[in-house]
């Protein structure tokens, strides 16, 4: 019962501090858009060619927005000392994290899924592989703002932190591209994106499992 | 875990940073309504031994107690009996004081309702009912260091662990705190400060941590 305060507490502090400083979100869209827009520019405006790679397209920079948005998931609570009232306080640290994920997800990856139909219409997806893009979005995101939060955890209080974050979260970052992007590919071809967005759900469910606990001990690392 | 009136008692803690041991065996007893004040020049440990106090790092050597049982034996309910507030004031620039106090409150597990109540008791008694509503980043830092320190009284514990707490703050403001810290005695609270200068606490067991810094293992010639 104490726990449930507390997350819900955690939870909300840490979105309205989202909500006090929009811009944070605001940016991470801005760039979502922006490099979507880039593609074009750089392959050619050829209809056929953008429908092909669309998809992947907007996992990419979708993606690539999730991974600017970490490296502010702890840094301020470390550098403030914040995180030693988190550490101590009566909400176990994985739940904590748990929390700030919750918390994370809201205020980027479902703003980034909300959007990605838009971007979609730009590379010329068809109707229904826009659905799919926009639901493998809104399945994945959860994942990249878990897995980031253990890459996050990790970073702390190292030098040139933000390429640190990239290298250790990139390559963690490809099971759910591979299955996001393969979800839209396999609904263009008509083979059926369903078991595509299941996978998903299941790297999304199992980094729910796994990656609160990796981050709380990343974090008591710090700590010491 | 056992009585909360058992004594908090620190066995021949060491502290090792990298290669280097800071101090060895510190050894105290902290009764019900007890205090501890730990001084040393910067870079003697203070700083390390609340935090070995505050369980967030593992001493190189020795044992934590309460009475008879190792804190290890429930780690939860020795964390619920304390706080503290280190030499950063975790307030963040986008809330008001208020909101910092109601979340501190809410972290420790109380309702929203109560949390809000205890909030605006902590900002009355360290005076900071004028900028409550103001986001913190307009604050002085001697204002800042008062609501961390208002942390302390959003949810009660029995032991504070307080690392440089009247740093910037004015006469009256440390006045003020010092007072809050002879209610807290009164009520069986206890204190742990590290301070490097004379702070006025009575009957106080004085920890000066250079006694317990190990001579270096090498001579450097």
């Amino acid at each position: 019962m104490l726990s449930v305060a507390a997350f819900i507490g955690l939870f909300r502090r840490d979105l309205r501090l989202a909500v006090r400083q929009g811009g944070d979100t605001g940016l991470i869209l801005g760039f979502f858009v922006l490099a979507v827009i880039l593609f074009p520019f750089g392959v050619g405006p050829e209809p056929a060619l953008l429908q092909r790679i669309g998809a992947g397209i907007v996992w990419v920079a979708a993606l690539l927005a999730a991974l600017l948005s970490l490296d502010r998931l702890f840094e301020a609570d470390y550098q403030d000392g914040e995180l030693d009232h988190l550490a101590l306080s009566s909400l176990p640290l994985e739940l904590a994290v748990l929390a700030k994920c919750a918390a994370h997800w809201v205020a980027t990856g479902l703003p980034l899924a909300l959007i990605s139909p838009f971007l979609a219409l730009l590379v010329d997806l068809d109707p229904h592989v826009i659905g799919i893009v926009f639901s493998s979005l809104l399945i994945g995101t959860p994942a990249l703002s878990l897995i980031g939060s253990v890459a996050a955890a990790l970073a702390l209080g190292a030098r040139r932190q933000g390429v640190v974050l990239s290298i250790l979260v990139l390559p963690l970052y490809v099971p759910p591209l591979i299955f996001g992007a393969g979800a839209a590919e396999a609904g263009a071809t008509g083979a059926g994106a369903r078991a595509y967005l299941l996978i998903l759900g299941a790297l999304s469910l199992a980094a729910l499992a796994f990656c609160p606990w990796a981050s709380a001990a990343a974090l008591r690392q710090a700590l010491e | 875990m056992t009585e909360p009136s058992s004594d908090l008692i620190a066995e021949n803690l060491a502290c090792r940073r990298g290669e280097r041991m800071i101090f060895t065996g510190v050894s105290f007893r902290l009764p019900v309504g007890g205090a501890l004040v730990l001084m040393g020049t910067n870079g003697s440990g203070k700083t390390s031994l609340l935090r070995i106090l505050a369980t967030l790092l593992p001493p190189a050597a020795g044992s934590l107690l309460w009475g008879s049982a190792s804190i290890e034996a429930d780690l939860t309910g020795y964390r619920a009996r304390l706080r503290y507030v280190g030499h950063h004031d975790a307030v963040k620039p986008g809330m008001t004081p208020r909101e910092t106090l109601a979340f501190s409150a809410a972290l420790q597990g109380l309702s929203w309702r109560l949390a809000q109540r205890l909030a605006n008791a902590a900002l009355a008694t360290l005076a900071l009912e004028g900028v409550a509503d103001w986001p913190c980043r307009w604050l002085s830092a001697g204002q800042r260091r008062r609501l961390a320190l208002a942390r302390l009284l959003t949810a009660p514990a029995l032991i504070w662990l307080l690392d440089e707490p009247t740093t910037a703050l004015d006469h009256e403001s440390r006045q003020r705190f010092e007072t809050a810290i002879v209610a807290h005695r009164a009520n069986g609270g206890r204190v742990a400060v590290a301070s490097h200068q004379a702070i006025d606490i009575a009957d106080a067991t004085t920890i000066t941590l250079d006694a317990f810094t190990p001579p270096p293992r090498f001579a450097v010639c």
